[in-house]
Parts: structure tokens; C-alpha cells; sequence
């Protein structure tokens, strides 16, 4: 479980977060949802220790953030950061073993190199695993730091809007991948900004607006008009498909 | 050992034979030039190549930029700036004091570089190197004022202006093992330094603390300029070219490339080093030069080749 206990952050004068105390359930898929400056991202990077705890609390699997080392919380959550992109000439391949740093610190054993293979299959990457970053799409190297984030093989794994520079294809095979992952007893924690991806493949769904939490729930508690209306202010109808809620956002 | 690694390697032997072999003194018997001139001098020159090229790799790894390197970021001016205070405030200090007061100026001087591009928009690759130029010009220019006030120039002159080997003899280049041993803990950090230059959040997300690392590579950087300024002088492009080729050709998994980088390094210093020696024989043109004019033209065919993918 991801513990939060009244965690406020600001960035200069602006408060991004305002007294925010939630529990992120293990072993499941939770999203987070909401207007862009609701403070979703910077949730996500706080609970990931990539920015430093101004007030307040986090625990991921009962290990609190701000005091245990960097390096054991890598082994129990992996991070896949917005907008990863990067001007490195690696190989896929050698990216994706980077996962396994945190296991083996420069010498990677038969296991780390498994996991690394499985990673890559795991994102349909195995044509282009030897293939340099810079000579792939936006898209593929999306992928790629996904492979890098599986690679790791933790407990927790958060990541921030991964569906951005996906195209449909690769977004449902995502989320698959999630699923088995959570089936398999992992947890996962996204930022998703595609409603209907969250309603369809998420099992707990946290609402945010303007550095509060304003509903948390199962989909079918979140995605209803009178949540979805104000926290996105537009009007939009909510159908049901399949037993899952199905918004209406873009007619 | 990789295959580029393994050529290079066998590339060194005839160079260092050639470079035991060429001189003005013809090796007497008692092996007098081979020990104190000749073989101190080929070691010299390996030793500086390779730990310029890594020191290159990364400052380029620091600043997430390629087209960097200690000698165009203000660490050499800087470090000269320290060598110069010392020498004028304690003129009899001795040498291990001198080289830590210029490894402590050319630390100032990296850390002040970097807190200066952070301010820059990351998408402008070129203010990076535009920043670090003016920011070594303004150091080389407060060098050469104070030189210039209290006569030093001549000194100044040497560090700064025309790194060359002519010079060195045993008892005289011994520091650059020193700097061969911080290129060498480069190496060994290889995997930090390429997992930092995918940036601060990957870097943290992996366990690693970005700021310790890049303590560490600054350390490297700013032992290895100053060492090599004090001891030859500043020797340029070396960090620039040669890290270009190696990306370009191996990519940046550090941990495979940086050995080939020193290698390289080594090679393309040593190999303008004899050609200086040879181009005016029985007289020498300072490596620096050769460098000058091969590694701009190397670089100028950097820039317009493209890189090569797959």
C-alpha cells in the first residue's frame, strides 16, 4: 500500500498541493485522473522521491520515502518519469538493462539478463532492441522506458501519462500488460489523461483538482456526470459498455 | 575486450615503438634518452590522450551536452587561476599543494559552469558550448590580466597557450599517473555516468543520487584538466573529437565505449605528437597545434556526417 498523510507542496509562491492524505491499494491498477495543473504529476513524482518532501508523509509498502535509502526504494518501485526523453546514443537493449541497476550495480547475472529479454518482448520491442535511441519514433522510445521500468521488476510501479505518444495499438497492449502485471500481484499507479483508458482497465480511480483529491472510488463511482462535469468543467454524458463506464468527452 | 577496443589496443603498439623510436638523439647504448626522454615522454603523451578523452566524456555526460569538453567550459582557466594565485601568495609551496589549489579552482570553476547553463532553456543545444566559451574567455582574460600585472605571463603562456612534450623527461610528467588514475575511476563509474546522462529523474528513479555522481565526475574533470595543464599544458579537442567518434560509432553505453574512448584518446595524441615531431625535423611543432589543425577538420567532419543508426 501506498500510504499519503497531509502532504502539501508549492513550487515559489503557487501551492500545488494542498493537505492531501490518501491510500493507494496494492495489487491493483490505480489511476490518477484530472484537469492538467490538478497536481497529478507531482504527486506521482513525491511518492517517486524524484522531488524532495516539502510537508507531509509518504510510505510505499510500509518504507517511508524521505528516510529510507534511494537505492532500497529502487528495488521495490520504479519510476517512469513524464516526458522521458532523452538525447543518449544507447541501444534499446542497454537501456532497458539499466532497470536492473539497482539489483546488481554493474554486474548483471543470467536473472537480471532474463528480465531484461522478457521486458523487452513485453513491449514488442524485440525488432528494434538493437537499434540506437535517436533512431527511433517518439513512440518507440516511449516503449522502450517502459521495457526499463518492467525490467526492474518491483513491487510498485508508477507511471506518468505512458499512453502519451502511444498510438492505439500499442495504448491497449499497455494496458494489458498492466493487467497481467497486476494479476500477477503487482501494483501499478498511472497518470492517465485519456478518461476512458482508466474507466475500462482501472480498479481504483483517484480524481484530482487543484492540488486536492475531490473523489476516489472504483470506476464506476468516479466516472459519473456529477463528478466528471465540474472536475473537467465541460458537460459530458457517461454510458455504460460492458459493465465498465464509458465517457462521452469528445462529442 | 570489444573489437574496437582490441584494434585500437594493437593501433598503440607501433605508434608508442614509433614514438620510442623518433627523436633528434639517436638512442645510445647506455639506453640514457630511451629512459629519461623518450620513454617518459611516449607515456606522457598516452596517459594525457586517454585521460582527456575521458575527462571529455564526461564533462559531456554532466552537462547532457556533446559539444563540450574541461577545456571549453572555464576548467582550465580556472584551474590556471588557482595555479596562479598559489605561485603568486606562496611561490616555495610545494608541488602536491600547488595541484590541489589548481584541482580546487578548476572544481570552482565546473560547479560554476554548471550552476550557469542550468538557467538555459535545455532545447538550445548550442548555448551550452556558447556559454562555456565566454565563460572560459572571461577566466582566461582575469588569468591574463594578472599575468600580465605581475609577469607571469611567460608561465600563463605555457599553461594555457601551447600544450607540447618536448619538455618532458622522468621526474617531470609523473602527475599524469595521476590523472590516468582518475580517467581509470571514470572508467570504473562508467554505468553512473551513463545513467545520469538520461537524466536526474531516471537516474534517481534507479536508486542513484545524481548529485553524488556528478560530485564525482567533477572531481574527474578537474583533476585530470588541471594535472594536464600544470604538467604539458592544455592539450585541446582531444575531449571533444574523440568522444564524438566513439558515440557516433558505439553509442553511449559507457560502460563498453570508455575504454574505447582512452584508447582513442591515447592513439590520436600520440599519433599528432610524432607528427609534430617529424613535420619540421630536426625542429618540433607543439602537439597542440597539430591537434589544432587536425581536430578542428576531424570535428567539421563530425558535424556534417550523419550519425549512424542502428
Amino acid at each position: 500500500m501506498i500510504k499519503v498523510t497531509d502532504l502539501s507542496h508549492r513550487i515559489g509562491p503557487a501551492p500545488i498541493l494542498s493537505d492531501v492524505s490518501l491510500s493507494l491499494p496494492a495489487g491493483k491498477i490505480t489511476a490518477l485522473i484530472g484537469p492538467n495543473g490538478a497536481g497529478k504529476s507531482t504527486l506521482l513524482s513525491l511518492i517517486a522521491r524524484l522531488t524532495p518532501l516539502q510537508h507531509g508523509q509518504i510510505t510505499v509498502a510500509g518504507l517511508d520515502v524521505a528516510r529510507t535509502p534511494s537505492a532500497a526504494l529502487a528495488k521495490v518501485m520504479a519510476i517512469l518519469p513524464q516526458n522521458a526523453s532523452v538525447h543518449s546514443r544507447l541501444r534499446v537493449r542497454d537501456l532497458v538493462a539499466f532497470g536492473r541497476w539497482p539489483h546488481h550495480q554493474g554486474r548483471p547475472g543470467p536473472e537480471d539478463r532474463a528480465m531484461v529479454a522478457a521486458a523487452i518482448t513485453r513491449m514488442g520491442l524485440d525488432a528494434l532492441a538493437d537499434r540506437f535511441l535517436d533512431a527511433l519514433s517518439g513512440g518507440q522510445r516511449q516503449r522502450a522506458h517502459l521495457a526499463m521500468a518492467f525490467a526492474q521488476g518491483t513491487e510498485w510501479l508508477l507511471l506518468d501519462e505512458p499512453l502519451a505518444a502511444l498510438d492505439m495499438a500499442h495504448a491497449r497492449r499497455l494496458m494489458q500488460e498492466l493487467a497481467a502485471l497486476r494479476d500477477a500481484g503487482k501494483s501499478v499507479v498511472l497518470v492517465l489523461h485519456e478518461v476512458n483508458y482508466a474507466a475500462a482497465w482501472a480498479d481504483h480511480v483517484v480524481a484530482m483538482q487543484n492540488g486536492r483529491i475531490v473523489a476516489e472510488g472504483p470506476p464506476a463511482e468516479v466516472f459519473t456526470p456529477a463528478v466528471l462535469e465540474p472536475l473537467y468543467d465541460m458537460p459530458l454524458r457517461v454510458e455504460t459498455y460492458a459493465g465498465r463506464p464509458l465517457v462521452l468527452n469528445h462529442l | 575486450m570489444n573489437r574496437p577496443a582490441l584494434l585500437l589496443a594493437l593501433l598503440l603498439v607501433p605508434l608508442a615503438g614509433a614514438s620510442l623510436g623518433v627523436g633528434v638523439a639517436s638512442l645510445s647504448g647506455d639506453g640514457l634518452v630511451f629512459w629519461v626522454s623518450r620513454l617518459p615522454r611516449t607515456l606522457a603523451v598516452m596517459l594525457t590522450g586517454a585521460a582527456l578523452a575521458v575527462a571529455g566524456v564526461v564533462m559531456q555526460q554532466l552537462v547532457r551536452n556533446r559539444f563540450v569538453e574541461p577545456g571549453t567550459t572555464g576548467t582550465g582557466e580556472a584551474a590556471a587561476l588557482g595555479l596562479l594565485t598559489v605561485t603568486l601568495i606562496a611561490p616555495g609551496a610545494a608541488l602536491w599543494v600547488k595541484m590541489l589549489a589548481a584541482t580546487a579552482a578548476g572544481l570552482l570553476g565546473t560547479a560554476a559552469f554548471l550552476a550557469l547553463i542550468r538557467r538555459l532553456p535545455p532545447q538550445e543545444v548550442l548555448l551550452v558550448p556558447i556559454a562555456g566559451l565566454v565563460w572560459s574567455g572571461v577566466l582566461g582574460a582575469m588569468v591574463l590580466h594578472i599575468g600580465w600585472q605581475t609577469d607571469l605571463l611567460q608561465l600563463v603562456g605555457i599553461w594555457l597557450m601551447t600544450g607540447e612534450f618536448s619538455g618532458v623527461i622522468a621526474g617531470r610528467y609523473e602527475l599524469l599517473w595521476l590523472a590516468g588514475l582518475a580517467a581509470a575511476l571514470a572508467i570504473f563509474a562508467a554505468d553512473r555516468f551513463a545513467i545520469l546522462g538520461l537524466g536526474d529523474g531516471v537516474a534517481r528513479g534507479l536508486g542513484l543520487n545524481p548529485r553524488s555522481v556528478m560530485r564525482l565526475g567533477m572531481v574527474v574533470v578537474a583533476l585530470v584538466t588541471a594535472l594536464v595543464m600544470a604538467t604539458v599544458g592544455m592539450v585541446p579537442f582531444i575531449g571533444l573529437v574523440v568522444p564524438n567518434i566513439v558515440s557516433r560509432v558505439m553509442g553511449d553505453n559507457l560502460r563498453a565505449s570508455l575504454p574505447v574512448t582512452a584508447l582513442g584518446g591515447a592513439a590520436l595524441l600520440l599519433a599528432c605528437d610524432i607528427l609534430g615531431r617529424l613535420v619540421i625535423h630536426p625542429y618540433e611543432i607543439p602537439v597542440s597545434a597539430v591537434l589544432g589543425v587536425c581536430g578542428s577538420a576531424l570535428f567539421l567532419w563530425l558535424l556534417w556526417r550523419a550519425p549512424r543508426h542502428g
